[in-house]
């Protein structure tokens, strides 16, 4: 009883005082709203798979004023959906891979990675010929003047967009799940940065942003797509999506096209008459830490 | 039962299912035919030394293994060298031109058909698109490269390539 008769006196406050007041506030309150409305709508966004086509366009509008906003060129956020009849492969020839990297650079320049802190979804492993396929003694930071170093060869690994995925599965909040033409995605907006998904990922395919990305302007990729390589925020888990902007559109990953060697192959593992195919029924081929079954859609292959 | 074997429409039937069976082998041969006409980018012929003729048109051909001194000093041959000279692929008549080892020419740009006389495995992984830098589209045109592109006939091993820089390690500051 004692609030009531401090806070509100009837008596002191005529309606018009009242009035005065209310739009005041109201007022202030809205202008603090325009200043961080797309803030607050981006605060207040659901997952991605539960929203309505108008949110996700206004959502698309939303980001793409952002980043044209901070990159100072205009952006395109796609959320195109899989090929129908598409589940994709990927396969890497360890016979003929070098260790040059070029994919990991590719693959920075292409989904826009922060360069500071260095982020880099391709690793490229360095194994003693004699050792075989050792991930312990494996070196990432070999720094040689020229490749293919004697007695050694390359085990290049991304995301191997596991079938039976142990990174999905932890998720506590469904932030990342399996595409129907089988690539593993993320909704950075959903993702709430708990990294379970690092610690289930048997081969160290998703990295966290621990620091704000930073992406210069003039080296930012605007053809993006919102499950891919839209540039990402603090405190989210990335990882390779086998360039989702591109191969929704019929084309290759850009690792693919930049291994000078022509060690990366891709395709639909539905076309009989793909290259993915011709692989898997022609060629030595293996999968990482098999006995996992986690089933990875990532194969390795000798091609000699 | 004689008579039966004479019957002119049973003749007509067979003359017809041979011709037709032949029409199909012919089918099935330039189906084959089209499958090699893969689609590549010019060879990487250098304009101061090709066309051949240029020099050779009329210059008598030696055919003798020697130090090569006043031209074409920059080839090694590394590539079988002890069973082979430059006539073993360049066709010395038609100096433009290669020839199979059956004497068969071929084209610069068809160089592949070459190759793939001793590197046949090769050439087949080649042709499914398993070998070599691939291009273009995983679900339409691909696009592929000759293996003069990548690798230099006369030393085609892959040269070795200086990587690019090693990650940072975690901790370290750029
Ligand atoms: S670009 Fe090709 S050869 Fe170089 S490290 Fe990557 S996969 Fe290996």
């Amino acid at each position: 009883m004692s609030i009531q008769k401090t806070t509100f006196s009837p008596k002191k406050v005529d309606r018009r005082s009242f009035l005065k007041a209310a739009a005041a506030t109201s007022s202030a309150a809205a202008l603090a709203a325009c200043g961080d409305k797309a803030a607050i709508e981006e605060f207040l966004q659901r997952d991605f798979r539960s929203l309505s086509k108008e949110k996700i366009a206004k959502i698309i509008e939303r980001l793409e004023a952002e980043y044209a906003q901070k990159y100072g060129k205009a952006f395109t956020v796609s959320t195109k959906e899989p090929i129908p009849e598409t589940f994709f492969g990927y396969a890497l020839d360890l016979s003929r891979c070098i260790g040059c990297r070029k994919c990991v650079y590719a693959c920075v320049d292409e989904n826009n990675q922060s360069r500071d802190p260095q982020l880099h979804w391709i690793q490229v492993l360095e194994m003693e010929k004699e050792k075989g396929v050792d991930f312990i003694d494996a070196n990432l930071y070999y720094d040689h003047e020229e490749v293919p170093h004697e007695g050694h060869f390359y085990v290049p690994i991304a995301c191997q967009h596991c079938k039976n995925p142990p990174c999905v599965k932890s998720c506590p909040v469904g932030a990342t799940w399996t595409d129907s033409d089988g690539i593993v995605v993320i909704d950075y907006n959903w993702c709430i940065g708990c990294r379970c998904c690092m610690a289930a990922c048997p081969y160290g395919a998703r990295h966290f942003n621990w620091g704000r990305p930073t992406l210069p302007a003039e080296d930012a990729n605007p053809n993006t797509h919102y499950l891919g390589n839209r540039p990402r925020m603090k405190g989210v888990v990335e990882k390779c999506t086998w360039c989702i902007q591109r191969v929704r559109e019929g084309r290759y990953p850009a690792c693919v096209e930049a291994c000078p060697v022509g060690a990366r192959k891709f395709g639909n593992l539905l076309d009989k008459d793909s290259e993915i195919r011709y692989i898997l029924e022609n060629k030595r081929v293996l999968i990482l830490r098999e006995v996992l079954n986690t089933q990875p859609k990532f194969y390795y292959f000798y091609s000699t | 039962m004689n008579k039966f074997w004479f019957k002119p429409g049973l003749i007509v039937l067979f003359f017809v299912l041979i011709l037709f069976s032949s029409l199909l082998v012919i089918g099935q041969q330039t189906a084959d035919k089209d499958k090699m006409q893969i689609q590549v980018p010019p060879p990487p012929l250098n304009e101061d030394t090709f066309p051949c003729s240029m020099c050779h048109g009329d210059m008598e051909t030696n055919p003798e293994r020697r130090e090569l001194v006043d031209f074409h000093e920059n080839i090694v041959l590394k590539h079988d060298e002890e069973n082979r000279w430059c006539m073993a692929c360049h066709d010395d008549k038609n100096r433009d031109m290669l020839h199979s080892a059956s004497g068969e020419l071929i084209d610069f740009s068809e160089s592949y058909k070459l190759c793939g006389q001793c590197h046949g495995p090769k050439l087949k992984d080649w042709e499914a698109g398993i070998h070599g830098r691939r291009t273009g589209q995983w679900n339409g045109e691909k696009k592929y490269l000759l293996c003069a592109h990548c690798h230099n006939p006369h030393s085609p091993k892959f040269p070795h390539l200086k990587p690019e820089p090693a990650p940072i390690k975690p901790g370290k500051k750029k």
